[in-house]
Order: C-alpha cells, then sequence, then structure tokens
C-alpha cells in the first residue's frame, strides 16, 4: 500500500490506513538511528528541498537527518539568506526550485495553506513542516507514534491538549489525529484562545485544567508563544503559568502512568515547570526521537516505498 | 438613428409594468412604448421574442481602480465589462490612488469616463480625506463637480465624533453617505469569516459582530443627524435584523447584498483559493439565507456587485497576502437570475428593481426606468438560457472570480446605453 496523495499537507484528510502505514514504516526504520553506521542508501539520487520560512531547529534539521540516512541530497533553504529578501513570491520561488528537480520539497511557511498552494502548483512531492496555525502533521504522526510505543493502543486514551489552541498548528493537526485514531481529546486553555465551534471537531473544552489532569492518559502542553499576552488574550504569563501551566502540585493529581508531551520549544517555567519537562512522566526527547524516524518514512513512503 | 426592440416582454418595475411590448428608441431616448409598432422607416429593428426587455442595470457599487492601479482595471475596461454583463450605469468607489477625496480626481475620472467609457459612469467621493478617518473632504465641492455619494469604503469611519460630523455635513447637502460596516479592531488580521471554517484552516477570522457592531452605531448616527445612510454589501444575518428593525422605526437608511455573499458559504474557503477572499468575508449558509429573505421583504433594496478587480499575481498568494476582493460586474446578472429568479426565491420583478430602480432612486438618479422620454439605457436578456460560466471571456482586466465553471441560468444579450448597442459575450 501506499500514500493517496503526492503530497502530505494536513492530517485532516488522511485516512486511518495511511496514519497505520506511516506509523509501522516508521517503527521499522527507527532501528536505522540506532546503528553504528547510521545510512541505508535507499533514497541514494534523490533530492529533497527544505523550504524554511519561519525559523524552525526541531523540525529542519529532523527533515535534514532523515533524509541523510535514507542516502537523500538535502539542501536546506532558510528566507533570511535567499531571493525572499529580494521580494520573490512564494509562486516564483517555488517554480525555480522545481525546475531543479527536486523529489521532495519540505516547506515551513507563516501562512495556511503555503503548502497546499505549492502542492497544486509543482510536479514533486510537497510535506508540510507547519503552516501558520493551520497544521503540522508531522508533529502529530510523531505524537501518536509516541503514544503508540508507550500506551499500546491509541483508542480510548484520554488526552488533554493545554494551551494556545487558536494559534496553535500542533494542536489541530492532533486533534485530527487522535479523534481519527480513537483517542478522546479534550482541549484545555483561556477561553480567550479555543477557537470558535472548536467542539465540532470531536473534541470536549475545558477552561479548569484541575479537573481534566486526573482523567487524562496523555498531557501534551503547548507553547505559550509569549507575544499572545501583548495581543490581550491573557493578562500576564504570571498568572498564565498559575491557571494553566502544569507543575509538580498540579501533576500529583495525574494518573501514575500519564505522558507529559511537549512539541517543543519549552518556556520553562511557563507552561511546563523544569521538574515536569524533565520528570518520569516527561516523554518530550523520545518525541523528537521518533519525529526522525516518522520523517524518514513519510519521505520513503512518498518517494515509491519499495523494500528498504 | 431608430431602433425598434420588437416582442420582447418588458419589465419595468418603475411603472409596474409586465407585458410583451415594443420599445422605440429615438435619438438616445424611448420614443414610444406599446403594442405592435409599425417600424419606422430606416428604423434597425432588433427582435427580442422570447427576452426580456428591461431598464439598463445600475451597479451601485464597483471599483474601477482607475486612476492608479490601471493594472488592475481602467475605466475602460470596467465600463466595457459592465456593460458585457448587461449593466449600463456604474458608481464607482473612492478608494483609488490617489484617493478620490477632491474634485480634481473626479473631474478626472468624468473626463476619463467621457473619453473611454462605455457605460455611464458616477463617481462617489471618500467621505474624509485619504479615507484616514480623521478629516473631511469637500463635500460642496465634490457635490457640485458630481460626486453623488461619499464613501470611505474598505473600511469605517473609525471615529464616531467624526462620522457624526460627516453625516451632519452629507445631510446639510442632501448626500448619501454609503458605509461599509466593520470594526477594524475586532478582526484586525482576519481575512475570512470567523466561524467552524476558520478555526478548521488557521485562518484569522473576522467576526459577523464586526460589522454587527459598526451597523448598529451608524444606524444610530443616521437616527440623530437624519442623513441618508446606505449599507454596503450586506454580509450577515443579525446586519440584515438590524437594517429590518431600523427601517421600521423609520430611520433613512437602504442597503445592498452582493450575488457572492448570496451565492457563497465560507465552506468555500476550505481549498484555500485566494478568489474566494473578500471583505466582507463569505459566511454561513443561515446567513446566506437571512439575506435572501432580507432582499425578498425589501429589507434590502439592492444588489450591486462590489467588483473589485486584482491582478492574478496579487491572487496567486498566500491566503493571508492576498488582496480582498472579486470582481462581479459579469456575474450580477446570471448569479441573481441563478439564485433568485430560477430557485425561486423571488419575484422577477422585485429582483429586476434592485437592479434598476432601486440603485437610481438611492443614488437620486433620473435613471432606471423605460418611461417614454427616458434615455435608452436597456439590457435585454435571456432568462431560461443555460450556460456555464467561463471567465477567460471576461472583458475585465483582472479574472479573480470563485464562479469559475459554475452552472448558471439566465445572461445579458444585449445593452443599449444611451441608445447605442453593444453584444453581451458569454
Amino acid at each position: 500500500m501506499l500514500l493517496n496523495s503526492k503530497d502530505f499537507l494536513e492530517i485532516k484528510q488522511l485516512t486511518v490506513p495511511e496514519i497505520e502505514l506511516i506509523l509501522s514504516t516508521a517503527e521499522s526504520l527507527k532501528e536505522i538511528s540506532q546503528r553504528d553506521i547510521k545510512k541505508v542508501p535507499t533514497l541514494r539520487g534523490k533530492t529533497i528541498i527544505n523550504l524554511f520560512y519561519e525559523v524552525s531547529t526541531r523540525t529542519r534539521t529532523s527533515f535534514e537527518i532523515a533524509g541523510k540516512r535514507m542516502s537523500a541530497d538535502v539542501v536546506n533553504i532558510s528566507t533570511n539568506s535567499s531571493s525572499v529578501l529580494k521580494g520573490e513570491g512564494l509562486k516564483d520561488t517555488a517554480c525555480n526550485l522545481e525546475a531543479m528537480k527536486p523529489d521532495i520539497i519540505v516547506i515551513r511557511h507563516p501562512a495556511p495553506g503555503a503548502p497546499h498552494m505549492l502542492a497544486s502548483l509543482l510536479d514533486c512531492s510537497v510535506i508540510n513542516a507547519g503552516d501558520g496555525a493551520h497544521e503540522h502533521p508531522t508533529q502529530a504522526m510523531l505524537d501518536l507514534l509516541t503514544i503508540r510505543e508507550k500506551k499500546g493502543d491509541i483508542a480510548g486514551l484520554q488526552v488533554a491538549i493545554v494551551g494556545d489552541i487558536t494559534h496553535s498548528r500542533v494542536a489541530r493537526s492532533n486533534i485530527w489525529a487522535l479523534t481519527k485514531m480513537g483517542a478522546k481529546v479534550t482541549v484545555v486553555g483561556p477561553k480567550t484562545l479555543i477557537p470558535p465551534y472548536i467542539e465540532q471537531l470531536g473534541v470536549s473544552v475545558s477552561y479548569r485544567l484541575a479537573e481534566v489532569i486526573p482523567k487524562a492518559d496523555v498531557l501534551m502542553i503547548l507553547r505559550i508563544q509569549l507575544e499572545r499576552q501583548h495581543g490581550g488574550f491573557f493578562p500576564s504569563l504570571r498568572e498564565y503559568s498559575k491557571l494553566f501551566g502544569l507543575n509538580l502540585e498540579k501533576l500529583k493529581a495525574a494518573k501514575t502512568d500519564v505522558l507529559i508531551m511537549h512539541p517543543g520549544p519549552i518556556n520553562r517555567g511557563v507552561e511546563l515547570d523544569p521538574e515536569v519537562a524533565d520528570g518520569p512522566y516527561s516523554v518530550i526527547l523520545e518525541q523528537v526521537t521518533n519525529g526522525l524516524a516518522v520523517r524518514m518514512a513519510l519521505i520513503y513512503l512518498l518517494l515509491g516505498g519499495v523494500d528498504i | 438613428m431608430k431602433l425598434l426592440i420588437c416582442g420582447g416582454r418588458v419589465i419595468d418595475p418603475a411603472q409596474g409594468l409586465d407585458r410583451v411590448l415594443d420599445v422605440l428608441v429615438e435619438k438616445g431616448r424611448i420614443a414610444q412604448l406599446s403594442p405592435d409598432i409599425d417600424p419606422p422607416t430606416g428604423a434597425k429593428l432588433i427582435p427580442a421574442q422570447g427576452k426580456l426587455v428591461v431598464p439598463g442595470l445600475i451597479d451601485m457599487h464597483t471599483h474601477l481602480r482607475e486612476p492608479g492601479r490601471e493594472d488592475k482595471e481602467t475605466i475602460s475596461s470596467g465600463t466595457k465589462a459592465a456593460v458585457n454583463g448587461g449593466i449600463t450605469s456604474v458608481a464607482c468607489m473612492a478608494n483609488t490612488n490617489p484617493v478620490n477625496d477632491n474634485q480634481a480626481v473626479t473631474e478626472f475620472i468624468y473626463s476619463q469616463a467621457r473619453k473611454t467609457g462605455h457605460c455611464n459612469v458616477y463617481v462617489v467621493g471618500s467621505v474624509t480625506q485619504g479615507q484616514q478617518g480623521k478629516l473631511l473632504v469637500e463635500m460642496g465641492e465634490l457635490k457640485a463637480t458630481g460626486a453623488v455619494a461619499y464613501s470611505d469604503d474598505g473600511c469605517s469611519v473609525k471615529n464616531t465624533e467624526v462620522m457624526r460630523r460627516a453625516l451632519e455635513y452629507a445631510s446639510m447637502l442632501d448626500m448619501l453617505v454609503i458605509c461599509h460596516c466593520q470594526d477594524a479592531d475586532l478582526a484586525p488580521q482576519g481575512v475570512m469569516h470567523e466561524g467552524l471554517i476558520s478555526t478548521m484552516l488557521g485562518l484569522e477570522g473576522m467576526p459577523a459582530l464586526a460589522e454587527e457592531t459598526m451597523l448598529a452605531r451608524d444606524i444610530s448616527l443616521a437616527a440623530l443627524t437624519g442623513a441618508r445612510l446606505h449599507i454596503a454589501h450586506v454580509s450577515t444575518a443579525g446586519s440584515v435584523e438590524l437594517i429590518r428593525q431600523a427601517k421600521a422605526r423609520g430611520i433613512k437608511l437602504s442597503a445592498e447584498a452582493t450575488p457572492h455573499h448570496f451565492s457563497l458559504t465560507h465552506e468555500v474557503v476550505r481549498n484555500f483559493d485566494t478568489n474566494t477572499k473578500v471583505n466582507p468575508p463569505l459566511r454561513t449558509a443561515e446567513d446566506v439565507a437571512a439575506i435572501i429573505e432580507g432582499l425578498k421583504d425589501g429589507t434590502i433594496d439592492v444588489i450591486a456587485s462590489d467588483h473589485a478587480p486584482h491582478t492574478s499575481a496579487e491572487k496567486e498568494a498566500e491566503y493571508n497576502y492576498a488582496p480582498f476582493g472579486i470582481i462581479g460586474l459579469e456575474t450580477l446578472l446570471p448569479l441573481s437570475l441563478t439564485r433568485l429568479v430560477h430557485s425561486k426565491a423571488m419575484p422577477l420583478m422585485d429582483v429586476i428593481a434592485r437592479l434598476t430602480i432601486n440603485p437610481a432612486r438611492i443614488l437620486s438618479l433620473d435613471k432606471g426606468t423605460l418611461n417614454v422620454g427616458a434615455e435608452a439605457d436597456i439590457t435585454i436578456i435571456d432568462l431560461d438560457k443555460r450556460f456555464k460560466l467561463d471567465i477567460a471571456g471576461f472583458k475585465s482586466k483582472s479574472k479573480n472570480s470563485p464562479f469559475q465553471g459554475a452552472e448558471l441560468q439566465g445572461l445579458p444579450v444585449l445593452t443599449l446605453v444611451g441608445g447605442k448597442l453593444n453584444t453581451s459575450e458569454y
């Protein structure tokens, strides 16, 4: 079986068998990164371009290493040193890059739908590495992989996504991914950062973290972007931290096998106390390790998925 | 030159007329309107059996982009598109570059229209200088130069004190003020309707509330000042209700709706097609139903296009960065006939009234009727013709329409502007 589309743009459109395929492929590819020689020749002669219009440490590096471990040639373009500074639009940039015959373009962009625009313009595969507040589909895939590794089955789990839901692509992709896989999702945050009609996506809404913690099998904590305070979404980081930050005290009410997840980068002491981030329930660094496996699986499947 | 339009079904809402008649046009005016007119010698015969013959359509909300953005549209291309769409008169908004906030720009537009225009052009001046919402334009001078209304269309006059003074001053001149009601603070970065779809797409929303709060303010100001207020492109159910209540209270108020706001919902934004990006945004099915109900019961007086051309280069961008706007001159009539008449939502006579005599009265134009002696602005319509819309054939310089490929029914076939004949091409 292969993926239904040449592109990987959003979880919203993905079928459960596709999600299962990516996860199982990631599980089998994960072992490559534990070898002494961390490289297979599978994608030799293939070219991947990382086109990043936003800063990124984890995702860009993860895609780069994923490509290299599969022997693809990986080129990184960051917009602060490219023709974007000369005013070149996305369409022209994309068409010029495609003229160099890449096999995959991985794009991160602040505008929702930018990867979709690229995908409709180009013959090569496009992977969405985060488009504004819309989706971050590889993040959701690595979160699913991490939860499945730790919990076995995702169906029936209680997952709380905590923080700025309105501006979070991680939240949206995870809502689609988790509900498709049968988890029960609750979004938790200040009312000002919960978007309208979110419950129509099949999730519950809560404004009280304390009420959600005892039921949760997974607590997925989102980064609170500091500039949101100036947007008037909440009064102060101090108050945010008190009401919605996770610390050891609040965690006492949690299940003993709760998983603490965070897509990074963490604001330590704001949404997550260091003792929790580095504590025994945290799987934050395993998420990063799984991110690599998921991205290897994805580029492998998009480029044909022959036997490894 | 004499023209005889023979055997058409003449619909003239101003006279309450709906019957098969011949129309004789002489020297650019309607000379006679009666059954079975004997063709005068030398008259050109225009057979109109099975067609509708209606007053030339008046579109009171267009953007012709000249001066300043002639790459999007010119007075020549825009009026050509209008005539192709069965429209014989347009009012053009003030957000040109430079802004039409003085008599020099107004005079320039009229001069260009005389030289290059294909239909009647009426100029709307801005309310405030540079549309900055601070200092009033020279409303008296603009009126003397021929402006038919004032509008800061594209945004609201934010400062309520300024808006109050603008309405007072305009009412002294017995001039119309057209409002684009939107509280910019409630939708600072919005690009689509705030609702389920914006939540799904992660696009910033423009809540219905942003329109309704500003509309409520402007209604209060109209009540206070006695000014004539016209509400542009009503887009929400709440707005329709506010206008209905205001009219019931006797406040001098008129309103318009666009075909895209009664034909499409925010669902069409799902694929990030920038041709669906428009201000005010496409809203919900309930809003669409309320707008149609408002058109039906007369709460909304006018159907206008809000023709807003943009180049393909500008629209081929990320949804957030593409400009707001949909072209509408060449879809105004087909969409109105398809969505309102053929769907049986409204009687044909009422739809034609909202495209002809109603905007004429609101703008105080001596237009919009087929009375004997009136200028021969006439649109001949094939009401039942089914066709698939192809924007490539449009006369507008820009092609930013979300209706490409739409299956529509009813189109203009022939248009007379002051007796001058044009054939429409679809």
